[in-house]
């Protein structure tokens, strides 16, 4: 049965996932390609391209899209793939919650306590670390483009990378209004 | 308007525009919740990131249950996790039934040439405010610059660096005392 297959599969995938997004993926990509075989392998590839494209956290987009193939592919009408879209989407979220529910009510409890107050005060700057790191490993080809291969493209990434980040932090624009702006920007300028 | 009203639209919200995963949402999440709301306060969300970091699932998604949960229990907790995942679930679906052919549209295309490195600056910005509030100081400056270096240069887990220093900060808390 494809819809209890899609609850375990994607339930699995949730608990098991550290590290956000990323590390999801070749998760998915191993049990819904490999063991599964819900998908070929370009299909795969699509669906990760749509993710990176869509709003939304991508392991949810992932799951959502691979939810609503795997069902098409098995015969079933639309409407029955729209329902394995959807639970395979609350099948990635219901496990961490539970467990977040748990470390919440603890944490909630006890965030006066001299111990938890420290390892937080530890904590606080290894985030500031992460978040750099992050924007670190992003400022790539694939983002940016290559200055060798396409440098109007580089160098205008570059400017709304600078703009972006002054627009942000100096002029508080809010984040939102700054996405809509640069994609603006790319649909007249490219 | 209900507070459960105002949690599902602040989190659809925030969920709508958060492309390119997880950490392109930090900023929005903290001009809406933090700024806006005052739902927490800048502290309370840095330990927020640390928590949804650490835990299995999604990033963004763990943290809507935490500041949920910390607002209303576990149905604020509910609501905000779903309110993340409803856009969505909703954008994909559009576009699994109608639009097979997104990918190739070269408007679309050309709009997230212009988006992407405008995430990799919102990911950046934060950084700097962040390091303000989390005490950042001549003694303690090295942990972020380290963090930085093992997760980007060496390919290390985030996860590592988060143990690690929880483990550090519990053994200091101890000695200190």
């Amino acid at each position: 049965m494809i819809f209890v297959e899609l609850f375990y599969v994607f339930s699995k995938i949730g608990i098991f996932n550290f590290g956000g997004g990323y590390a999801m993926l070749s998760l998915i990509q191993d049990e819904v390609v490999n063991k599964h075989e819900w998908m070929t392998i370009n299909e795969f590839t699509d669906i990760v391209a749509i993710s990176q494209s869509t709003p939304g956290p991508i392991g949810i987009n992932c799951a959502t899209y691979t939810g609503y193939t795997a069902v098409i592919h098995a015969g079933y009408p639309t409407w029955a793939a729209v329902l394995g879209a959807v639970l395979a989407s609350l099948s990635v979220i219901w496990l961490p919650f539970i467990l977040m529910v748990s470390i919440s009510k603890f944490l909630i409890k006890h965030h006066e306590s001299r111990t938890v107050k420290s390892v937080f005060g530890t904590l606080r700057p290894v985030i500031v670390g992460l978040l750099a790191a992050a924007a670190i490993m992003l400022m790539s080809k694939e983002n940016f483009g290559s200055p060798s291969e396409s440098p109007f493209v580089f160098i205008l990434s570059i400017i709304i990378f600078l703009f972006a980040f002054v627009g942000t932090r100096l002029y508080k624009i809010h984040p939102i209004l700054m996405i809509l702006l640069c994609g603006l920007a790319g649909l007249l300028i490219y | 308007m209900g507070i459960y009203t105002d949690i599902f639209l602040t989190f659809a919200k925030i969920g709508s525009f958060t492309l390119g995963g997880g950490y392109a949402m930090v900023q929005i999440m903290e001009k809406e919740v933090v700024d806006k709301k005052q739902w927490l306060s800048h502290e309370e969300f840095m330990d927020t990131l640390v928590v949804a970091q650490s835990t299995p699932g999604l990033f963004a998604i763990d943290m809507a249950s935490h500041i949920g949960l910390k607002l209303k229990g576990v149905r604020g907790g509910i609501v905000g996790a779903l309110a993340t995942a409803l856009p969505s679930i909703v954008a994909i679906l559009l576009i699994a039934i109608f639009f097979q052919t997104f990918r190739e549209n070269i408007y679309v295309e050309k709009v997230f040439m212009g988006v992407r490195p405008c995430v990799v600056a919102l990911i950046l910005a934060p950084c700097f405010s962040m390091a303000k509030k989390a005490k950042l100081n001549k003694r303690n400056w090295w942990i972020p610059v380290i963090t930085a270096l093992l997760i980007s240069a060496f390919g290390m887990s985030p996860i590592w660096c988060i143990l690690a220093a929880g483990i550090g900060g519990f053994i200091y808390g101890r000695v200190k005392k």
